[in-house]
């Protein structure tokens, strides 16, 4: 008898939230929502945050080689927003009642997951340019997005985030601009990373909608508010002039301008490689989860510091 | 693995500048007030966003819950001549 009361107390709070979804109410943490959007927000928010943290480690690789201290003091500059971006995004998500600490732990024992793109090694100094150009371009696509998702804490993560990211987008670009504008080698170097960060950028809308298993409820939800396919395509459609201004070849051989749905065609894009850097087996996923476990065995001394001094005030 | 729990949260007010209100900006994890004003600091005042920051522990807010939200405010829901345009003012009067 009591459980069918709480059932149907819960049927009529389910049919209220939608409700309240529909009419595009925001939905805050102290709100009820299903146990449900819960999980599944909690599993793409902790997901985003783990992104913005591993992604901070590619670009690292290229700190001490930057090729002036400006660009130096600009990566540095970008890279601390990522951490940052992290930290907004994991505080987001506390609000649906899952410790950040838990959360990292999820990420340092491989449990969790995070953005493939990071999975791929950063060979040369153009690199940065296609990452902030290119990665994070999408990222911006995405997140634009994600700005006016149903979770208010997510949605507003997003909205400072987005501030910050048109600095990583132009600062890429104008890499590969002066790149192109440069010696024959310098414009093999921005053609070189091109090639490898365009396929695995479009990847990081994720699986084509017919095989996205996630979206139906987080569509449904308004978390996510455009498809993958939608998303991607504008992405195409914006970057590809882009790339054309300065002289970039789109390593696509399909890519084509239809007049008639004023948008890109393209080429297939390799789902095999896409699910095979997913299952752990990217150039680099496993010197990822060491460089953050190593960062984070290093970083102890610290917390252990801040801790022991808070500890000595409180007492005195 | 993080060998340690967690730090305490603390909430996060910036003021833009001289003069205006202190506005919530987000919360930061930090051992003392002090640690979390520097986090702080860092986390939400990179762009000149603050010129005078606030931490408060989070648990030390006291927060009115979604669920009443309607008796709750209700005393001010019928109050409509506390706007002043409420009140209509006779036809020529240029300014009051
Ligand atoms: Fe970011
Ligand atoms: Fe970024």
């Amino acid at each position: 008898m009591n459980q069918q009361i709480i059932q149907e107390d819960d049927i009529r709070r389910e049919e209220e939230f939608n409700a309240r979804i529909a009419a595009g109410k925001t939905i805050e943490p102290k709100d009820w929502m299903p146990e449900r959007y819960r999980r599944q927000l909690l599993r793409m928010m902790s997901q985003h945050a783990h992104s913005e943290v591993v992604g901070m480690l590619p670009e690292g690789n290229w700190l001490t080689r930057a090729p002036s201290l400006m660009r130096k003091a600009v990566l540095l500059a970008k890279i601390q927003d990522e951490a940052g971006h992290g930290l907004y995004i994991y505080s987001g998500a506390e609000t649906l009642g899952t410790d950040r600490s838990e959360m990292i732990d999820q990420l340092l024992s491989g449990k969790a997951k995070y953005s493939s793109i990071f999975n791929y090694p950063t060979l040369n100094w153009a690199d940065m340019g296609a990452i902030g150009w290119l990665v994070d371009g999408a990222a911006i696509v995405n997140q634009t997005v994600l700005a006016k998702c149903s979770y208010g804490p997510y949605a507003r993560a997003m909205v400072r985030i987005c501030k910050e990211e048109n600095f990583h987008n132009k600062q890429g670009y104008q890499i590969m601009a002066v790149l192109m504008r440069g010696t024959k080698a310098q414009q093999e170097m921005a053609q070189d990373a091109m090639n490898r960060w365009w396929w695995p950028s479009l990847m990081m809308f994720g699986p084509p909608d017919k095989d996205s298993p996630n979206s139906g409820d987080l569509m449904r939800w308004k978390v996510k508010l455009q498809s993958n396919d939608d998303l991607r395509q504008r992405f195409i459609d914006r970057t590809v002039p882009q790339a054309e201004a300065i002289g970039l070849r789109i390593p696509d051989d399909k890519l084509k301008w239809n007049p008639q749905t004023r948008h890109y065609e393209f080429g297939e894009i390799n789902w095999e490689e896409f699910n095979n850097v997913i299952r752990g087996n990217g150039p680099c996923n496993k010197l990822r989860l060491k460089q953050r476990r190593d960062a984070h065995a290093e970083g102890n001394w610290v917390r252990e510091a801040a801790a022991a001094y808070a500890a000595k005030h409180a007492r005195a | 693995m993080s060998n340690q729990h967690q730090w305490p949260a603390w909430e996060v007010f910036t003021q833009k500048t001289d003069g205006e209100a202190h506005e919530h900006a987000g919360n930061v994890h930090a051992p003392d007030a002090e640690m979390a004003l520097l986090n702080a600091r860092d986390v939400y005042g990179r762009r000149q966003e603050a010129v005078n920051i606030w931490v408060v522990p989070s648990s030390a807010i006291t927060a009115s819950t979604p669920d009443d939200v309607g008796p709750f405010f209700d005393p001010a829901n019928d109050k409509m001549y506390r706007w002043p345009n409420y009140f209509k003012t006779p036809d020529g009067i240029k300014q009051i």
